[in-house]
């Protein structure tokens, strides 16, 4: 156990005692990029969703690791090896911790969400589904849970149906009810939408696509940053996330899978680390979780992902997730404000992502002026063109909020919003 | 309000965003390309009308995008009638210069073919605002880079 883990875990257990009021600029000061000025205005970050910024604890860590117990993992058998091994090992028990998972063996790190996505596609879905089978996904789904189905619906040709959502940008559960059939073998949705917040009743869905025979995937990209998750409440089968969304570094991943299914799948690349033995005639496979883990890993980022997790932890998910609350509900109030100004998306299940639009200025406008406020937000499609076309805008603008944003920086964002108006009101 | 801003966000341009000129699709055009921006998903096509002798008869444009690509398209499809496919090809190069800063060599061809477009380069100069902003470079020349594509027979155009 980390020095950092075990205070983190005493500074909780003294907080369930007392909760003591989210001292925000308290964690700020723990993100240096946060007090570095851009454009030469205070920086405020609302980007969040994209990639979040990085504390010090996950940066210092990176730093030591490389200084002092980094070498290549699972073989010299010398002590830089051995240490470093530990560690590596070490991020994927606190990472089984942090999701609730059973066993070690069923968290897989890959390079992020897009890589674990694709290798379910790849292994589960190119052993296990035959033509006519049907994939469900929703129309709220990042191209990276699109994509990969559209690969493999080319290469088997499986049939992918899409949940539609309502207009206030909600999970429409009854028609995700009527979608599912025999042919059903796997529901893929996103627990969060990274363009809407709207967080999908992923409980629910993962029952029922089990009482209809399918796997469930969920892509947590987003949620794991604002709730806490728990994969054996949830009942999942795959849950995938991005280390870099969470406050950690970037190039690393995770899949969830459960045990069973990581043993009935083919590997995924085929190289060094995933073998049990190699002979020209035959390669046996690594136990788990090696068996998916060819070449040498991000190791690293994950001992880096692994203080991110202690940090987020330390601090509480649910703590976050009330402070985030209260941005939300507060921005939406002050943007509401905003002449002109149309808000999409309101889920009454929502985090603190928030997409909007202008009546007199496209969002690529928006967010060039904002950014000359020092107001950092996305504008785009947000790799979601399907949820575009369905609320018939080109782009929004998005402004996310994460552990280190303040009030203070939604009235910046408003601020910044009338300057808009100035120039094309 | 900041300099730059200004700068960018220009009365003309302004006034071209919000009532692009040329908005529609000309039943007689012999030329079409689509224009893709793949960094924000904008798409625009152009339709042209080229004479027997190269000569723009028509041009106009439809699609969303920002204010900076809307503009630039709408004065495009103004300045380009009645101009040859060789001057449209040189007045890119120009546009593309102004938006920039880079200068790609001022060629003797390529000078004849501007000779008498100084109105015509005059405004295309309102968009040098972009130079501050370099990644709204790609909304000012989508238009353009989709028009030459149009010309060249190409369906689409890319600003990547």
């Amino acid at each position: 156990m980390t020095h950092s883990a075990s205070s983190a875990r005493a500074a909780n257990s003294a907080r369930a005692a007392a909760p003591e009021i989210y001292d925000v600029e308290r964690y700020r000061a723990d993100f240096p990029i946060l007090h570095k000025p851009s454009r030469g205005k205070p920086l405020v970050f609302l980007d969040s969703a994209a990639s979040a910024q990085k504390p010090r604890q996950v940066t210092e860590t990176l730093k030591s690791f490389y200084e002092t117990d980094y070498a290549n993992v699972h073989r010299g058998a010398y002590a830089l090896s051995e240490r470093a091994t530990a560690r590596y090992e070490g991020a994927r028990e606190t990472v089984r911790r942090f999701l609730g998972a059973g066993k070690a063996r069923e968290i897989i790190f890959t390079q992020g969400a897009t890589e674990s996505i694709n290798l379910v596609a790849s292994t589960y879905g190119r052993k296990f589904l035959e033509a006519g089978d049907e994939v469900v996904i929703s129309h709220l789904e990042h191209h990276s849970n699109i994509v990969p189905w559209q690969m493999l619906r080319e290469e088997k040709g499986i049939t992918i149906k899409v949940v539609p959502v309502g207009d206030d940008g909600e999970f429409l559960y009854d028609a995700f009810e009527g979608l599912l059939g025999p042919k059903t073998k796997l529901v893929a949705i996103s627990h969060m939408s990274n363009v809407l917040g709207t967080v999908m009743p992923a409980k629910r869905i993962a029952a029922a696509a089990h009482a209809a025979g399918a796997k469930v995937l969920f892509d947590g990209c987003q949620a794991i940053t604002h709730m806490p998750v728990d994969v054996r409440d949830l009942d999942c089968d795959f849950y995938v996330f991005s280390g870099h969304k969470l406050y950690g570094p970037t190039g690393i991943g995770v899949l969830y899978a459960k045990e069973e299914l990581l043993n009935a799948m083919p590997p995924y690349q085929g190289g060094g680390d995933m073998i049990a033995s190699v002979t020209f005639e035959k390669t046996t496979w690594a136990p788990l979780p090696a068996k998916f883990e060819a070449g040498t890993p991000a190791i690293a980022q994950a001992v880096g992902l692994a203080a991110a997790i202690d940090y987020v932890t330390g601090i509480g998910l649910d703590r976050i997730a009330a402070h985030e609350r209260d941005l939300l509900l507060y921005a939406t109030e002050r943007l509401a404000t905003v002449k002109g100004l149309r808000i999409i998306g309101s889920a009454p299940s929502k985090a603190s992502v928030i997409s909007f639009a202008l009546d007199c200025a496209h969002p690529h406008d928006i967010a060039t002026i904002l950014d000359r406020s020092g107001v950092a937000v996305r504008a785009g499609h947000h790799c979601a063109q399907p949820l575009m076309q369905r609320f018939n805008v080109p782009a929004t603008a998005r402004a996310s909020f994460g552990l280190y944003n303040t009030r203070a920086e939604a009235d910046a964002l408003v601020l910044a919003l009338e300057t808009v108006r100035e120039i094309f009101g | 309000m900041q300099d730059e801003l200004r700068d960018l966000y220009q009365e003309v341009i302004l006034d071209h965003g919000k009532h692009p000129r040329n908005l529609r699709h000309p039943a007689d055009a012999n030329r079409r390309a689509e224009g893709h921006n793949p960094m924000c998903g904008d798409q625009l096509t152009v339709f042209l009308k080229v004479s027997a002798d190269g000569t723009v008869e028509d041009a106009a444009f439809e699609g969303q995008g920002c204010a900076i690509s809307v503009a630039s398209a709408s004065m495009m499809t103004e300045i380009l009638k009645g101009k040859s496919a060789a001057q449209a090809h040189a007045l890119f190069s120009v546009l593309h210069s102004i938006c920039t800063g880079e200068e790609d060599g001022h060629d003797h061809s390529r000078h004849n073919l501007l000779a008498g477009l100084d109105d015509e380069m005059d405004r295309l100069v309102i968009l040098a605002g972009v130079r501050e902003f370099p990644v709204r470079v790609k909304c000012a020349t989508l238009a353009w880079h989709t028009m030459v594509a149009a010309i060249d027979g190409q369906e689409a155009a890319t600003t990547e």
